[in-house]
C-alpha cells in the first residue's frame, strides 16, 4: 500500500515540483482547507486513531498517576544511571519541537515561500511536543510537587532562589520562553484564518467560536498591515531561540564533568541534531496528512523533498558531530574520554551506538537520490528511521555515558522498566491526540498564506 | 545503671569518647606482559578477548526478562521489616488514646538532646567484644568500641555495629507461648514447678541444659549450683561456629584447654595456617589484633614493616591482605604445617609439596626462623587438631610463646568440645533419656549436625507425653517449633549480665534499656531451677561478684567495674606452658580424591543468628560484594572445567544471574549459585553458613542456602570427596560491585591499570620512590593539577576555610575490608536499607562503600580494600549543578546536603565522578514501625522519597563539637581539639585506617598523614580537589619469593 497516486508522480527530469498543485484557485484553497473543519461529517480513520491516541494518552495517565503514588523508583533509573528515559524523552521531544519554529521563522525570514503549507502544522507539532518534553522534567524529579514551583524564582519569603548555575534552571527558562513565542507565532498566524472559518462556518455556534478566536479580524489593509508587522517581529524573536532552546539543553550535558558529556560542541551539534529530527517529524506527519485529507495539492512533493535536503544537511552536520567526537576523544589522549568512547562502541550498550550511527547516518544517506526524496512512502519510512536514531543517540549519550565513567567500582547497568516505556509511549498518544484535535478543529494549512500563493494574488506593480 | 560520665567517681576520661591515641594460561600471559602492578577485580576482565561480543548478544534478552519479571517491585514491597515491611499495616490501625505527660522532675545526668554514653559489652560466640553505647533519652541508638578496654580501644566489629537494630527488631519474639498458645513468665513459672520438683526426685537425670558457648562467670556459677541440686543433669553447649579443633589441639600440645592470645604488635613474621585472624569477630580478638597488626605496616620507613604469610583453603580478606599466599585445599594445609614445622625445627618430617608450596614453606621458614620470638605462627579454626598442635610447636620452637602468643585458660566457662557435647545430647535424646530440655540462646533444629537429625529428634521428643522442650530465644526460629514453652530473652542491651573477653577481662553487662518485649535473661531463666533465691539479673550478676570482690569497698568496686566496662585486672594470667615434644599424629581426614569441601561462617550474618538483620544482609560481603543471599566459592579454572560461562554470568553489575551447582557430600546434596572466586583454591568448594532459613523474621526469609543441610558432625569445617555438578538452574545475586571487563587488551586506556583508582608498590618500590602514589603511572608526573590551573578564584581567597577545614585521610595499607565503618554509618546516620531487588537494580543506599581491586595472578591475587565515602571535594561537581541549591559548600570545605530542599533531580549523583551519592528512588525509611523509632540517630534526619544524600563527614558530631567549642570560649585554645570529632567509621574501624580531622592545624593526625609522600586523592587529574585522600599501600613481599612469583 502506497501513498502513491497521480500528484506524486515524478516530475521529468530537471523539473521542480510545483509548490501548489495546478487548478487551484482561492476558492477551492478555502473550500479544500476550510472543510476539513468546518464539515460534519468526522473521517473513520480519523475517530480510529484519536480513539487509540486517547487510550494512549490514557495509559500516559496511569503511568504518571502511579509514578507520584510511588516514586521514580518505578522507572529503570538507578545510581550510576540517575538519569533515563525521562531525560531522553525530554530531548528527543524538544528536539522534535525545532522544526517548527525554523520554518515558521527563520525560513519566514529567508523568504522561502514553500514554507507556507507546512508552517502551520509543523508550528502545531512544536508546540505539542514542547508540551510532552515540558513534562519530563517536572515528573522525572523524586519530589515534582516541589519541582514544579522551587525551580522558579519566585520571591519567596525565605529569600531562597533557585541555582542559577545550575543548566537546569537554563532548561526552565529556555523551555517556557520557546513554548511561549512558539504558542504566540502559532496563535497569531491562526487569526486570519479564524476569521475565514468564521465567514464559512455555516452553524452560529462554530461562527460564535471561530469569531471569537478571530479576534475581531475583519482583514483591512491596516490589519493586514499590523498583522505582518507584528509577524516578522515575532519571527526575529523566535530566530534566536531556534537555536538557543537545543544548545541551552545541550548544557544540561555539556556543563557536566562526565566523559561523554563535558564537550564543547555540543550546543551546534544538539542543534543540528533537532533540525533533523523536527523535519523528519514534520515529514512523518505530513505524509499520511496529505494523503488521508487529499493534500497533495498544498503539501506537493516539492515540499517533501526540500525537507528531505534538509534533513540530508543536517544529518551530514551530526554526522560530522558523531566524527568529531570520536576523533576528540582520540587527540584528547584522555583515557575517560577514550574510554568512554570505546565503552559507547564496544561496551555492553555497543549495539545501541552501532544501531544509531545506521539510522541516522548510513540509511539517510539514500536521500541524495532524487527518486527516494520524490517517494512519499520511501520519505515516510527514512523520517521514521531517522527519529528512531535520534531517540537511540539521546539514549547513548544520557544512558552509556553514565553507565560508565571514572571509578570501575561504580559502574552499572540500566534496564528500562514497563512504566518507562509506557510514560515514553504514552506521550506519543498524548502527541497525537493533540495533533489529531488540531487538525479537526483548526486549519492544519495555512489558509491565507497559500492563497497569496495563487498566481491571482500575484499583483503586478 | 551506672553511668559512664558519673561525677561521683573520679575515674571518668574528660569526654565519654576519648580521643584516640590514636582460562588462566591467557590471563598468566597477559600478567607477565603487564609492566608493574595490574588491577583488575575479575577473571573475566583478565581472560576476555569476547567479552563484549558476549555482551552484544546479551543484553536485549536481559531487558526483556527484566521487564516481564514479576517480582522486582511486589519483592520490594514484602522487604525487609526492618526498612519497609508492613509499614502501611501500623499505619491503618486506630492509635490508642494515649496521656504523655512530661517530666517533673528532670532525671539525674539526662539533658534532652545530649548522648549519655553506657560502657557494656556483647556476648558473641563465647566472647565478649566490649563496648561503649550511646543512649539518647535513655534509648540506645549507636554502639561503639569502649575505648578504656584493651579488646577495643573504642573499635568495634560489624556484628556489634549491627546487633542496635536487632534490639528494635519488630520481628523478635514479643510473648510467652506455651504449646503455641500466649502465656506469661508467670504462668511458666507456676506449671513448671512440678517438673522441676519431678526432676529432683531423679536427681535431675532426665534434665538437659543446651546453650551456645558461655563465658559469663555469673551463668556458670548458676549453672554449676543447679548441676550441684541435679547432679545428674548435663549441660551441653552447641555453637555452629565452635572451636572444637583450637581445643583438641590445644589438648594435643600442652595436654590441657589453652586458649591463645597473640601479640601481633611484636611479631615482624606473621604465618597465618587458615588463621583469618583479619577477617571478623569470630577469630576471638579480631578487633585487637587487627590493630596490632595494623599498627606494623602504617608508617613503612619509621618502624619495620610486619610481613604476613598466608596458607589458606578458601579466600578471605586476611588471605587477600597477605604479602605471600598459597590457596591450598583445605586438607593440604596440615601437609604445609608439617613441612613448615620440619622446615623450622619443630621435629616432623617434611611432606611432597609442590614446587610453589614448597617454595612458600622455605622462605616462610627462612624468614620465621631469622625472627625468633618475634614471629608468630596462626592456626585456624577450620584447621584440625594437628594443624593447632603444629603451630603451637612451632611457636615453642621459635621462642614465640611468652613473646608473641601466651596462652591463658580458656574463657569460656568448663569448655567442652562442641560437637562432641550436641552428639551425647543427640544420644540421649535417641535413647529416651531426656524428660525436660531448656535451650538457651540456641537453634538445634537449624544448625545442629545434619547426621544427628536433631530436627526428627526434637520432633520426636515434643510429640512424646511427660516431656517439655523449654526455648528461651531471642526469635521464634526453628526450634520453636517443637517447643512446648517459648520464652522470649532479652537482648543485651536489655538485661543484666556478665562477660570476659578474648583475653578473659571481665565485663559487667549493663542494660541501657527496660526489656522492649518484655523478654527474660538466661539467669533468670536459670532461677527457676532453683539455683539461686534472687530472680533479677541485676540481684543475680551482682550477688555473683559479691562472692569474687569480697572487700568492704565492693560498692565502689562495683560501680567503677559496670562504669569503666571491665573489671581491672581481670583479664587471665598467662600459664607457663611448653608444647609436647614428638610426633603430632597425623588427622583423621586424610588427603581424598574428589573436591574438598569447607564450611564458613558468613561474613555478615555468622551462623545465622543476624539473619534477620536487614543491615547485614545488604552489608556487601568482603570480596563477593554481595548481598542478601551465600554463594559456593569455587575457584576460576574449576568454574572453567565445569564450562560455566563466566563472563555471562558475572559481567553486569547489580544481578549477576549465577548458575546453580550441586554439592554432594556424604550422600547429602544443597544446590547453590556458584562464584568463581578469585584465589580459590581448585578443586575445593567453600559453602558459607546461615542462610536457607526455613523459619526466621521477615528479613531473614527466602535468600541464600542451607549449609547446614550438608554438615555432618564429622566434618563440621571440612571435608573431601565432595562432588560437584552444575545445574541448569540461575539464581540472581544482588551484587554492589561490578564485574565488568575492564582490561580490555585492545585499549588499555580503559583499563583498571590506567585509571588506577588505587595505588601500591612494594617496600622496595617505595624507598625508591615515596611519591610512587602522587604520580601518574604513565607520565610519571604529579597527577593533580597545581592549585593555580584554574580560571575561577579560590574559596580561600573569599576568607573560606579560615576557621575549621576538614579532611580525611584513609590508610589503604591497614584497611583490610571488614566493612564496620560501612555498617557504623548505617547506624549513625540512619541510612535505609532497601532489599535485595533495589540491591540488583542498583540502589543501595550505604553511604560509604568499599571497593575490592585484585593485583596480580587469578589463582592467588592480593586485593585492595578502598573506602569510598563522600569526598567532600573542593572543586564539587555536585555543587553547580543543582537547581535549587540543595547540595551547598560550607565554610569548612563540607559538601552539605539540604535535604528540605532537594527536589531530586539526581543531576548531582550523575556528576559526581565517584559515585558516592545515594538517592531515595522509593520511600525506603521505614516511617511506621513504632520500635525502629527508638533506635534512630536523633541529630540525622530521616530521609525520605525522591532525596540525595551522601555522606557528611558526620556533620551533626562536628556541630557537636563545634557547640563544645564554643561553650569553652572563642580563644583559639578553646578551638575543636584533634580527636575531639570521630566520624561513625573513623571510630569504628578496627585497624584505625580512616582519620578525620583540621588540616587548618598542621599538628592534627589527619594533616600529617596527608603529608606522607604516598597521600593521594583519587582521580586527581579530575581536578576536584577531594578532601579526602588515601595513603597508599605498601607491600612487603620477601624478595625471595616476590621475584618468583613475579616469573
Amino acid at each position: 500500500m502506497s501513498f502513491y497516486d497521480n500528484p506524486d508522480a515524478l516530475p521529468p527530469k530537471g523539473v521542480r515540483p510545483p509548490i501548489i498543485g495546478p487548478g487551484q484557485d482561492l476558492g477551492t484553497v478555502t473550500d479544500r482547507i476550510g472543510g476539513v473543519v468546518l464539515t460534519r461529517h468526522t473521517p473513520v480513520f480519523w475517530i480510529i486513531i484519536f480513539a487509540i491516541a486517547a487510550m494512549l494518552a490514557g495509559m500516559l495517565q496511569t503511568a504518571i498517576g502511579y509514578l507520584l503514588f510511588k516514586g521514580v523508583g518505578i522507572w529503570g533509573i538507578n545510581i550510576p544511571v540517575g538519569w533515563g528515559f525521562a531525560i531522553i524523552n525530554f530531548v528527543w521531544w524538544i528536539g522534535i519541537g525545532h522544526a517548527g519554529t525554523l520554518i515558521s521563522a527563520i525560513l519566514l525570514l529567508f523568504k522561502q515561500s514553500w514554507r507556507t503549507s507546512i508552517n502551520r502544522f509543523a508550528e502545531a507539532m512544536t508546540i505539542f511536543a514542547v508540551m510532552q518534553a515540558g513534562l519530563f522534567p517536572l515528573i522525572h524529579t523524586g519530589r515534582p510537587w516541589l519541582a514544579a514551583y522551587w525551580l522558579f524564582p519566585y520571591p519567596s519569603s525565605m529569600g531562597v532562589w533557585p541555582q542559577f548555575r545550575s543548566p537546569l534552571i537554563w532548561d526552565v527558562f529556555a523551555v517556557s520562553t520557546y513554548f511561549t513565542v512558539s504558542f504566540l507565532f502559532w496563535g497569531i498566524g491562526l487569526i486570519p484564518d479564524f476569521a475565514t472559518l468564521r465567514d464559512s462556518a455555516k452553524s452560529l455556534v462554530v461562527r460564535r467560536i471561530y469569531g471569537m478566536l478571530a479576534m475581531g479580524w475583519r482583514g483591512s489593509a491596516r490589519h493586514w498591515n499590523r498583522y505582518e508587522t507584528a509577524y516578522m517581529l515575532l519571527a526575529g524573536l523566535a530566530t534566536p531561540l531556534v537555536l538557543s532552546v537545543h544548545s541551552v539543553v545541550s548544557l544540561d550535558f555539556a556543563v557536566s564533568v562526565i566523559p561523554g558529556w563535558h564537550t564543547t560542541f555540543f550546543p551546534p551539534y544538539f542543534v543540528a541534531g533537532a533540525i533533523y529530527s523536527g523535519f523528519s517529524m514534520v515529514l512523518i506527519l505530513a505524509i499520511p496528512f496529505r494523503y488521508l485529507y487529499g493534500m497533495q495539492d498544498f503539501i506537493t512533493l516539492r515540499h517533501l523533498q526540500n525537507c528531505a535536503k534538509v534533513m540530508l544537511a543536517t544529518g551530514l552536520i551530526v554526522a560530522y558531530s558523531y566524527g568529531m567526537e570520536v576523533f576528540f576523544a582520540w587527540y584528547s589522549a584522555n583515557k575517560y574520554e577514550w574510554g568512554m568512547m570505546w565503552n559507547r562502541m564496544a561496551g555492553p550498550y555497543g549495539h545501541y551506538y552501532w544501531m544509531l550511527i545506521l539510522c541516522n547516518i548510513v540509511l539517510p544517506q539514500s536521500l541524495w537520490f532524487n527518486r527516494v526524496r520524490s517517494t512519499p512512502w520511501l520519505l515516510f519510512l527514512v523520517s521514521l528511521v531517522v527519529n528512531t536514531g535520534m531517540w537511540l543517540e539521546r539514549y547513548v549519550i544520557v544512558v552509556v555515558s553514565l553507565q560508565r565513567d571514572y571509578v570501575p567500582s561504580s559502574w552499572g547497568m540500566y534496564w528500562f522498566t514497563k512504566w518507562d516505556v509506557m510514560t515514553f509511549v504514552g506521550t506519543m498518544g498524548f502527541f497525537t491526540l493533540l495533533f489529531f484535535l488540531f487538525i479537526r478543529f483548526m486549519p492544519a494549512i495555512s489558509i491565507f498564506e497559500i492563497r497569496s500563493l495563487l498566481p491571482q494574488s500575484k499583483v503586478k506593480e | 545503671m551506672a553511668k559512664k560520665n558519673d561525677t561521683n567517681l573520679n575515674l571518668i576520661p574528660a569526654s565519654a569518647i576519648k580521643p584516640a591515641s590514636l582460562d588462566l594460561d591467557g590471563v598468566r600471559r597477559k600478567l607477565a606482559d603487564a609492566k608493574g602492578p595490574k588491577y583488575w577485580r575479575t577473571l573475566e576482565e583478565l581472560s576476555n578477548e569476547e567479552a563484549f561480543g558476549e555482551m552484544l548478544e546479551r543484553e536485549f534478552p536481559r531487558q526483556a526478562s527484566e521487564w516481564l519479571d514479576p517480582v522486582s517491585r511486589r519483592g520490594f514491597l514484602k522487604l525487609a521489616g526492618a526498612s519497609l515491611a508492613l509499614a502501611g499495616l501500623a499505619g491503618c490501625t486506630k492509635q490508642p488514646l494515649e496521656e504523655i505527660l512530661p517530666y517533673v522532675r528532670q532525671p539525674e545526668e539526662l539533658i534532652p538532646g545530649k548522648p549519655l554514653f553506657y560502657a557494656t559489652a556483647m556476648p558473641f560466640s563465647g566472647y565478649g567484644i566490649p563496648l561503649l553505647v550511646e543512649s539518647h533519652e535513655y534509648r540506645p541508638t549507636k554502639i561503639e568500641g569502649n575505648p578504656d578496654h584493651e579488646g577495643s580501644l573504642r573499635a568495634t566489629d560489624l556484628f556489634s555495629q549491627a546487633s542496635i537494630l536487632d534490639l528494635y527488631d519488630p520481628d523478635r519474639s514479643t510473648i510467652p507461648t506455651h504449646m503455641g498458645e500466649g502465656t506469661s513468665w508467670g504462668a511458666f513459672v507456676g506449671e513448671i514447678r512440678s517438673t522441676v520438683l519431678a526432676q529432683k526426685a531423679k536427681q535431675g537425670a532426665g534434665l538437659r541444659f543446651l546453650t551456645g558457648a558461655v563465658s559469663s562467670p555469673t551463668l556458670g556459677s548458676q549453672m554449676h549450683a543447679v548441676l550441684q541440686q541435679f547432679p545428674q543433669a548435663k549441660w551441653h553447649r552447641y555453637e555452629p561456629v565452635h572451636r572444637d579443633n583450637m581445643r583438641q589441639g590445644s589438648k594435643a600440645a600442652f595436654g590441657n584447654y589453652y586458649d591463645p592470645v597473640y601479640n601481633f604488635a611484636a611479631a615482624d613474621v606473621v604465618v597465618s595456617l587458615d588463621g583469618d585472624f583479619l577477617s571478623g569477630a569470630w577469630f576471638p580478638g579480631f578487633i585487637r589484633y587487627a590493630r596490632d597488626w595494623a599498627s606494623r605496616r602504617k608508617q613503612p620507613d619509621k618502624q619495620p614493616m610486619n610481613r604476613l604469610y598466608v596458607a589458606e583453603s578458601s579466600s578471605t580478606t586476611t588471605g587477600m591482605k597477605a604479602d605471600h599466599r598459597v590457596a591450598v585445599r583445605p586438607s593440604e594445609i596440615e601437609k604445609i604445617a608439617r613441612a613448615l614445622a620440619a622446615k623450622v625445627g619443630a621435629g616432623g618430617s617434611g611432606e611432597q609439596l609442590t614446587p610453589e608450596q614448597q617454595k612458600f614453606v622455605d622462605v616462610a621458614a627462612k624468614d620465621l626462623g631469622e625472627h625468633r620470638g618475634k614471629s608468630v605462627v596462626v592456626p585456624g579454626l577450620y584447621q584440625p587438631a594437628a594443624v593447632h598442635a603444629l603451630a603451637h610447636a612451632m611457636n615453642s620452637a621459635l621462642g614465640n610463646i611468652g613473646q608473641t602468643v601466651s596462652f591463658i585458660d580458656p574463657v569460656e566457662i568448663d569448655p567442652v568440645e562442641h560437637t562432641q557435647s550436641i552428639r551425647e545430647l543427640a544420644d540421649d535424646l535417641k535413647s529416651g533419656k531426656v524428660d525436660v530440655l531448656v535451650v538457651m540462646g540456641a537453634n538445634p533444629a537449624y544448625d545442629a549436625p545434619v547426621d544427628l537429625e536433631f530436627e526428627s529428634l526434637l520432633k520426636q521428643f515434643s510429640e512424646q507425653s511427660g516431656r517439655v522442650l523449654i526455648q528461651l530465644s531471642c526469635y521464634r526460629d526453628e526450634t520453636t517449633e517443637y517447643a512446648h514453652w517459648h520464652m522470649p530473652e532479652t537482648h543485651y542491651l536489655e538485661s543484666w549480665s556478665d562477660v570476659r573477653s578474648y583475653d578473659g577481662t571481665a565485663t559487667i553487662i549493663q542494660p541501657l534499656i527496660l526489656p522492649l518485649y518484655g523478654g527474660h535473661s538466661m539467669h533468670e531463666l536459670l532461677t527457676v531451677f532453683g539455683g539461686q533465691p534472687a530472680s533479677s539479673g541485676y540481684d543475680l550478676v551482682r550477688a555473683y561478684w559479691q562472692t569474687q570482690h569480697t572487700g568492704a569497698d565492693f560498692e565502689q568496686w562495683w560501680r567503677r567495674s559496670v562504669h569503666d566496662g571491665y573489671i581491672a585486672n581481670s583479664a587471665f594470667p598467662v600459664r607457663q606452658v611448653s608444647a609436647r615434644t614428638g610426633a603430632i599424629p597425623s588427622s583423621a581426614s586424610a588427603p581424598g580424591g574428589g573436591i574438598e569441601v569447607s564450611f564458613r561462617p558468613d561474613p555478615c550474618i555468622y551462623d545465622g543468628r543476624f539473619n534477620n538483620n536487614a543491615w547485614l544482609q545488604e552489608t556487601p560481603k568482603p570480596l563477593t560484594r554481595n548481598t542478601w543471599d551465600n554463594v559456593a566459592m569455587i575457584s576460576p579454572a574449576h568454574a572453567e572445567r565445569l564450562k560455566f560461562d563466566q563472563l555471562k554470568d558475572q559481567n553486569d553489575h547489580q544481578s549477576d544471574a549465577q548458575n546453580i551447582i550441586e554439592i554432594e557430600f556424604q550422600g547429602r546434596k544443597v544446590q547453590a549459585p556458584y562464584w568463581a572466586q578469585p584465589g580459590h583454591p581448585d578443586n575445593a568448594v567453600t559453602l558459607f553458613l546461615g542462610y536457607g532459613r526455613r523459619k526466621t523474621g521477615r528479613v531473614g526469609s527466602g535468600y541464600g542456602y542451607d549449609a547446614y543441610s550438608v554438615r555432618p558432625s564429622n566434618a563440621q569445617y571440612t571435608g573431601v570427596d565432595s562432588k560437584i555438578s552444575r545445574l541448569d538452574k540461575q539464581w540472581h545475586v544482588a551484587v554492589t560491585q561490578g564485574h565488568f571487563n575492564l582490561a580490555e587488551p585492545s585499549n588499555k586506556d580503559f583499563s583498571i591499570d590506567q585509571r588506577e583508582p588505587v595505588k601500591a608498590a612494594t617496600l622496595e618500590e617505595y624507598r625508591k620512590d615515596p611519591h610512587f602514589a602522587a604520580k601518574d603511572k604513565v607520565t610519571q608526573e604529579n597527577e593533580a593539577p597545581g592549585p593555580d590551573e584554574t580560571l575561577y578564584p579560590d574559596y580561600r581567597g573569599s576568607n573560606w576555610y579560615k576557621q575549621y577545614a576538614w579532611g580525611m585521610a584513609i590508610d589503604l595499607n591497614s584497611c583490610i575490608g571488614c566493612q564496620t565503618c560501612a555498617v557504623a554509618c548505617q547506624a549513625e546516620n540512619n541510612i535505609a536499607v532497601v532489599g535485595k531487588e533495589q540491591v540488583q537494580r542498583g540502589r543501595e543506599m550505604q553511604w560509604l562503600r568499599i571497593d575490592t581491586y585484585y593485583q596480580g595472578d587469578a589463582a592467588n591475587p592480593q586485593a585492595h580494600f578502598q573506602p569510598v565515602p563522600c569526598m567532600q571535594c573542593e572543586n564539587a561537581p555536585c555543587e553547580p549543578v543543582c537547581p535549587v541549591g540543595a547540595t551547598v559548600h560550607s565554610t569548612e570545605g563540607l559538601n552539605d546536603m539540604v535535604y528540605n530542599r532537594c527536589v531530586g533531580t539526581r543531576y548531582c549523583s550523575n556528576n559526581c565522578p565517584y559515585k558516592v551519592r545515594r538517592f531515595n528512588f522509593l520511600l525506603f525509611s521505614d516511617y511506621d514501625t513504632p520500635s525502629l523509632k527508638l533506635g534512630r540517630n536523633p541529630d540525622v534526619t530521616v530521609r525520605s522519597r525522591g532525596v540525595m544524600e551522601k555522606c557528611t563527614y558526620c556533620v551533626q558530631r562536628i556541630n557537636a563539637a563545634r557547640i563544645n567549642s564554643e561553650k569553652r570560649g572563642n580563644g583559639p585554645e578553646d578551638r575543636i581539639r584533634d580527636g575531639e570529632i570521630l566520624t561513625a567509621c573513623q571510630q569504628a574501624c578496627p585497624t584505625d585506617a580512616i582519620i578525620f580531622g583540621d588540616i587548618n592545624d598542621p599538628n592534627s593526625q589527619v594533616s600529617k598523614l596527608k603529608s606522607d609522600p604516598r597521600n593521594y586523592a583519587m582521580l586527581a587529574d579530575v581536578n576536584t580537589r577531594p578532601r579526602t585522600t588515601y595513603i597508599g599501600a605498601v607491600r612487603n613481599p620477601n624478595p625471595e619469593l616476590e621475584s618468583g612469583e613475579k616469573a
